[in-house]
């Protein structure tokens, strides 16, 4: 398990990264956490001729409070989210899904910025990133662009970031004081990528929900957001038929894999199971 | 490709190396430094042997290059007794409590376990079992893996280890 040869680089700026990465094109990647790429390296499924590591780059890092948004440097770890007081306060569903990501070695190492720009269906931060309207800094050779978090992801491993181009920042909106939230996520295991996965975030009034977003991950080639069932529970108290509703709503979009985590029909209900117990759980939070 | 040099400090002590980038952390510190105590387990980044600390962060060594690690602090298994030879703390509780039978897993459990207790001096039976879900052991179930790190935080704090009723 040793992986292709190839040649190292570790650039002090983000134009040093980018011109290194214009310079040698399609034969080079982006080193981050390397918690996704260098397994595949070591199978040989991934064989880049150079790797640009991100680390020296000391403008990628750090978790900063900008307006009423949370800024997170790209090179930010699982760990650091974890450690973070302004996330904590202000956005505490991020660090509900970093603690079900992986484990936590593998939290020292992976990045949020590798996590959302790698385009894995299997990743957790996505779908969450698109239920908290978070939008994505992208720079490139000509210059740099925002792209909202929804807008991003077209495929599996295919998003809209172009040849050349890293994503440098993420900017996370400040959710309404009082909010409820929740990542319900089933998986086999830790360390395993969910079976299917729900993120809800949402206001209340009245015991009726005011506001509503859902995201769902890995049932789907991208992570989704799930539309038609939010709408089915906002301006509603979430009774059982509601539930039963929002379910319903949200497996109709689903459309996952059969593989090792079971079949199309058993992920597309426990997909239906994981949104009911995330409005559950995020009701009973709100204030 | 060309070969890189690195230098970085291993259990206290400055080393360097010449090597090729794709060198992974843990054939570095196995082959070219002869700190075998570092395993390889299953080579895919699931099973926690390897694990070492890397200025302050538990890493699996099979999933970081060695050229990723220039100019950091490492620590493995070779540096955790005392100075005089001793067993540190979680050594020693991993020896009263049978918290191994085969051993294979057990640099990387202590390696880890060491930096949970770092971060968390008293942490409760949930969170040791959380700290230690990136390592994998088959003998034990645990169970005696679990009691050891108590037995080590106990110590550590200066209080009576008081073994739970199962």
């Amino acid at each position: 398990m040793i992986p292709g040869p190839f040649n190292y680089h570790r650039p002090a700026t983000v134009a040093d990264a980018i011109r290194l990465l214009a310079t040698y094109g399609d034969d080079a990647r982006p080193l981050a956490g390397g918690h996704s790429l260098i397994p595949m390296m070591k199978l040989r499924l991934a064989t880049p001729e150079h790797l640009v590591d991100l680390h020296g780059i000391g403008d990628l890092k750090g978790i900063r409070r900008d307006g009423n948004a949370i800024v997170i440097g790209a090179m930010a770890t699982q760990h650091d989210l974890l450690a973070s007081n302004d996330i904590t306060q202000a956005i505490p569903i991020l660090q509900e899904t970093a603690l079900l990501i992986a484990d936590p070695q593998i939290r020292y190492m992976g990045t949020i910025g590798g996590n959302v720009a790698n385009g894995d269906p299997g990743n957790d931060m996505p779908a969450l990133m698109m239920t908290l309207g978070a939008s994505y800094r992208l720079q490139g050779a000509t210059g740099s662009r925002e792209i909202a978090a929804k807008d991003f992801y077209q495929g599996a491993y295919f998003t809209a970031l172009a040849a050349g181009e890293i994503l440098t920042s993420i900017a996370v909106p400040i959710p309404a004081t009082g909010h409820g939230y929740a990542y319900e996520k089933l998986k086999r295991k830790v360390g395993d990528y969910a079976t299917a996965a729900a993120a809800v975030v949402l206001t209340m009034a009245h015991g009726k929900v005011a506001t509503c977003v859902i995201g769902l991950t890995n049932v789907a080639e991208t992570p989704l957001l799930a539309e038609a069932a939010a709408n089915a529970v906002i301006g509603m108290a979430l009774d059982a038929a509601t539930l039963q509703k929002a379910a319903a709503a949200a497996s109709a979009i689903m459309s996952p894999a059969a593989d090792s985590r079971g079949p199309v029909e058993y992920r597309k209900h426990v997909g239906g199971i994981m949104v009911m117990r995330a409005l559950t759980r995020a009701a009973a939070r709100a204030k | 490709m060309a070969k890189t040099h690195v230098t970085m400090k291993v259990n206290g002590a400055e080393v360097e190396g010449l090597i090729e980038p794709r060198t992974l952390l843990v054939h570095f510190l196995r082959e070219n430094l002869q700190l075998t105590g570092t395993h390889i387990g299953c080579e895919t980044t699931h099973c926690g042997a390897c694990t070492v600390d890397l200025d302050g962060m538990s890493v699996k060594s099979c999933t970081v290059f060695a050229v990723q690690a220039e100019g950091a602090d490492i620590l493995t298994i070779e540096g955790v007794a005392h100075a005089d030879g001793t067993l540190s703390a979680l050594q020693e509780g991993f020896r009263m409590m049978h918290g191994l039978q085969c051993g294979f897993c057990t640099p990387g459990m202590i390696v880890r376990a060491q930096r949970l207790l770092q971060e968390n001096p008293s942490p409760d039976e949930a969170e040791i079992r959380m700290g230690i879900s990136g390592n994998i052991c088959r003998c034990t179930g645990y169970q005696n893996i679990v009691k050891a790190i108590q037995y080590a935080a106990a110590k550590i704090n200066g209080v009576e280890f008081q073994e739970a009723a199962e």
